[in-house]
């Protein structure tokens, strides 16, 4: 498929293809419903996580409420507590930013990126989403289910889980949240299998690996990546499900729950959170590296600078890949685990730190000397920058086993990974909108409405976030429903409680003026032309904004150079599009051809 | 200018908030000082780290901001910074694993001359064991659990005769004597923490678990659940109270009431039960 050598300039013959008219939707409903075009289902995966995403953002401000402001809202008592923060965090983590970043960006990206003309397996792609969609709803159903759902935190710990103590545990919360999950990763195999395939078999003529925009190569990974982790939950859930409804003991143990001996014997609850974060660590990355990858196009596209170490940055990436599934028992470092595990997984841990500090360095190295226009995008990416990094060196703290001791289980660790994993992607899938918006519709979203939107959600984010490590710091635990009195809290932490929940509500309030923006400029938005960046990669190069079905019209484009040829010394303009021949930078970069 | 300014202030904003916030640690009553100086050594480290990125992000935000006639460079890679970088990151992260790693050990490592005691954690409260005067205790199992053997010891093993159980209570330990807690969980997953102490681990049913510290400072101290355990979880709380040699002596002549002995009629045979 690669026939063009590397360093080769020269105008290479297209491909046409014939436009066979069978291959094209005929109705409506085949259009955009039942669409097996990947840019039509990234939108449909997109506007769903998106909804779920305001649900789960709701939930976050009752829990807010009740934390700033305890006692007052007396509907948000232990039990809706506790719902709250399991359908909050397992929505945000798996149903939105998941879905989001592979969904909703692979799909739109991937075969646009690589100048293809679909995925390759369009109608899996379509069951794809539609699987995706029938796991939300049983998983939303559980609110309305008889106990509503469950209250075992985002992970599920068993035995707690599965008994009384625990809100849906002996009713029908629990049953369905782990079905809707096994209903997830179903979905999710389909999807990710054409993402990974994708890639590796239906890029352009000229497209080499090393060619590959940042974008692409971060959601090959993190597909790669869920389709080997996600079956540790699959396998867990089969199992917890098969505990709670047909009463086996694989995580049980012989226990005595409020007085009454349980007919149980011989499980392990540790094994399950082998399972868990086997699956929950990489899940993070899973959600990370679309993000790198992402925001390292957005900052060279706007500073019109190429990606400072492209090759590092791939390396670095799988690196992290590939590191990140064995790491996983930093989550377990006081579970009662095997003590001695600590030393192996502090060390691989810390590990990991190298290559995220080279990506966050070449980040800032591309926009040394760069050319740097202070765009929406542009500053979502800046943003991105300072958070990530921020949450990434608490991450030191946390995975140094020791350090760890004393602030697990705390809101130290609350603020760490919504720092890391909450703030710092959400503000790429933002700049990330703002930046592909014109593509998929045509139109530029408005400026004004996007830098409020940016500074208030940046600053307002820091300001919930920044100062709830210190409450952590101080010793208060995590999963709180009430802090109640601890005798070593002063009255002021209910101050800055308050004050976190101000914020959180501002923070949470202005992302309406995003939806109202996505809307409005629809209509509204200034026509915004094939490539209003004046960007590299091929989404922009397509003949027709937005583009068709089957993307290029006729002719498949052919690629000549990598991704980031901006600021070419000595060529008319300040970008080389990926498909454009002939000129070749004396630069030493040359040897991306 | 504005957006170089304010992540400067950023930089400011958080530096600040750290050195003066009255948010801080409790002050330390065990021999868990070396955490607390990882920690530190840790916020110094990150805390460069962090000033120096977000302070050259803004000065490359100022300094490269879009103006007429402006291009970027075009340099690919850099062989010898990227080398220099990672090296250096090696280094600063090999600062931070070594010391870890090492007070690690400590923490994992009981030393011979810990007392044995027990904390049973179930929905929600805590329950202590210490051993009577034989200094050991006895054996257990959650299948003897009923209602006037709350902790299901094995009345048959001689050793279990003088433990001194402590239901819901406080739990009073001696300062400066290092103890070895031994973690069990009757139902679900808790885990004993106790801020001032900086030692916490889980209680996990079907396995014990453990942890060790030495008290350094007498009071009493809040016991914490940190692993969630079910709607009761923030209520599931109880005391640590480190006191004087003496005055803990006191207090361990009055508890001798609560023997097991005296909670459980001791059965004809005794036999010693393994450890
Ligand atoms: C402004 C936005 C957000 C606010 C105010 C917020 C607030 C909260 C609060 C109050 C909790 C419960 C803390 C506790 O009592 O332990 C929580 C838990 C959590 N949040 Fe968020 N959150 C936000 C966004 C996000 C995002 C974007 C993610 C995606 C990664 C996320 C993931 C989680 C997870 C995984 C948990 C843990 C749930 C558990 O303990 O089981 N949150 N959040
Ligand atoms: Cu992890
Ligand atoms: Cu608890």
């Amino acid at each position: 498929m690669v026939d063009v050598p590397l360093g080769s300039t020269g105008a290479v013959a297209s491909h046409p293809i014939d436009d066979v008219e069978l291959y094209h939707p005929h109705s409506w409903i085949t259009k955009y419903v039942f669409s097996q075009d990947a840019k039509v289902i990234a939108i449909q995966y997109s506007l769903v996580a998106f909804s779920v995403g305001l649900i789960a953002l709701v939930l976050s401000w009752l829990m807010r409420l009740q934390l700033g402001f305890p006692g007052v809202f007396s509907f948000i008592d232990a039990n809706a507590y506790y719902q709250f923060i399991t359908m909050h965090g397992m929505m945000m983590v798996v149903y939105v930013l998941t879905a989001l970043f592979l969904g909703g960006f692979g799909n739109y990206l991937i075969p646009l990126m690589v100048g293809a003309r679909d995925m390759v397996f369009p109608y899996v792609n379509m069951l794809s989403f539609w699987v995706y969609l029938l796991a939300v709803l049983v998983l939303v159903s559980s609110f309305f289910a008889p106990g509503g759902p469950s209250g075992a935190g985002w992970t599920l710990y068993p035995p707690q889980a599965i008994l009384s103590g625990t809100p849906g545990g002996q009713d029908w919360g629990i049953v369905l949240m782990l079905v809707s999950l096994m209903i997830f990763i179903i979905g999710f195999t389909m999807g990710g299998l054409n993402y990974v395939v994708t890639v590796l078999q239906a890029r352009a003529r000229g497209m080499t690996l090393m060619r590959m925009p940042l974008t692409v190569w971060g959601i090959f990974t993190a597909s790669f990546m869920a389709l080997l982790a996600f079956p540790a939950l699959f396998v867990g859930s089969v199992m917890l499900l098969f505990d709670r409804v047909f009463g086996t003991s694989f995580f049980v143990p012989s226990i005595v729950e409020m007085g009454q001996p349980l007919e149980r014997s011989g499980g392990s609850p540790l094994l399950f959170q082998h399972l868990f974060w086997f699956f929950g660590h990489p899940e993070v990355y899973i959600v990370a590296l679309p993000a790198f990858g992402i925001v390292s196009d957005l900052i060279s596209t706007h500073a019109r600078r190429n990606i400072f170490g492209y090759r590092m940055m791939v390396w670095a990436l799988l690196a992290i890949g590939a590191l990140s599934f064995v790491v996983w028992a930093h989550h377990m470092y006081v579970s009662g685990m095997n003590p001695y595990f600590g030393f192996f997984f502090a060390t691989t841990t810390l590990i990991i730190a190298v290559p995220t500090a080279i990506k966050v360095y070449n980040w800032i190295l591309t926009l040394w000397r760069g050319d740097i226009h202070l765009t929406v995008p542009m500053l979502f990416a800046l943003a991105f920058i300072v958070t990530f990094v921020n949450g990434g060196l608490t991450g030191l703290f946390l995975g140094n086993v020791v350090v760890d001791v004393p602030l697990s289980d705390t809101m130290f660790v609350v603020a760490h990974f919504h720092m890391v994993m909450g703030v710092a992607p959400i503000l790429v899938i933002f700049g990330a909108i703002y930046h592909w918006y014109p593509k998929i519709t045509g139109r530029m979203m408005n400026d004004i409405l996007g830098k409020l939107h940016f500074w208030v959600t940046f600053l307002g984010a820091y300001a919930i976030f920044f100062p709830m490590h210190y409450l952590g710091l101080m010793g208060i635990p995590r999963r709180y429903h009430d802090i109640g009195d601890m005798a070593f809290v002063p009255a002021s932490a209910h101050t800055l409680n308050a004050f976190i929940t101000v914020a959180a509500l501002i923070v949470g309030a202005v992302q309406l003026t995003f939806v109202f923006n996505l809307f409005w400029s629809l209509r509204y938005g200034k026509p915004a032309g094939g490539n209003p960046w004046r960007a590299t990669t091929l989404e922009w190069q397509t003949p027709e904004t937005p583009p068709p079905h089957g993307n290029w019209g006729k002719e498949l484009p052919v690629v000549y150079r990598w991704a980031y040829d901006y600021s070419v010394p000595g060529a008319d303009q300040d970008f080389l599009p990926q498909n454009q021949p002939g000129f070749t930078s004396t630069a030493p970069g040359g040897l991306h051809g | 200018m504005a957006v170089a300014l304010i992540l400067v202030l950023i930089v400011v904003g958080s530096v600040a908030f750290h050195l003066v916030s009255p948010w801080w640690w409790t002050p330390i009553a065990s021999n868990w000082r070396y955490i607390d100086d990882t920690i530190i050594m840790t916020f110094w480290i990150t805390g460069t780290v962090f000033v120096a990125v977000v302070l050259f992000t803004a000065y490359c935000v100022y300094r490269f901001r879009h103006r007429d006639g402006q291009q970027a460079i075009y340099e690919p890679e850099n062989r010898k910074l990227e080398a220099w970088l990672t090296a250096i990151t090696a280094i600063g992260v090999a600062a931070m694993l070594a010391p870890g790693l090492f007070v690690w050990r400590q923490f994992i490592t009981v030393p011979e001359e810990a007392t044995d005691i027990e904390i049973v954690g179930q929905q929600w409260q805590w329950s202590f064991r210490l051993p009577g005067a034989d200094g050991r205790l006895g054996a257990s199992d959650m299948r003897l659990i009923s209602a006037d053997n709350p902790l299901g010891l094995n009345k048959e093993d001689p050793k279990s005769r003088d433990d001194i159980l402590i239901e819901g209570g406080e739990l009073h330990l001696p300062i400066g004597k290092p103890v070895k807690a031994l973690l069990r969980s009757v139902d679900v997953i808790h885990d004993f923490y106790v801020p001032e102490l900086r030692a916490k681990m889980d209680l996990v049913p079907g396995q014990v678990s453990y942890v060790w510290f030495t008290p350094t400072r007498t009071g009493s101290f809040e016991i914490l659940c940190a692993e969630l355990c079910g709607v009761g979880h923030p209520q599931m709380r109880g005391t640590v109270v480190v006191q004087e040699a003496v005055d803990y002596q006191a207090w361990l002549q009055d508890r001798i009431v609560s023997s097991f002995a005296h909670l459980m009629p001791a059965p004809r045979d005794l036999v010693a039960v393994p450890d």
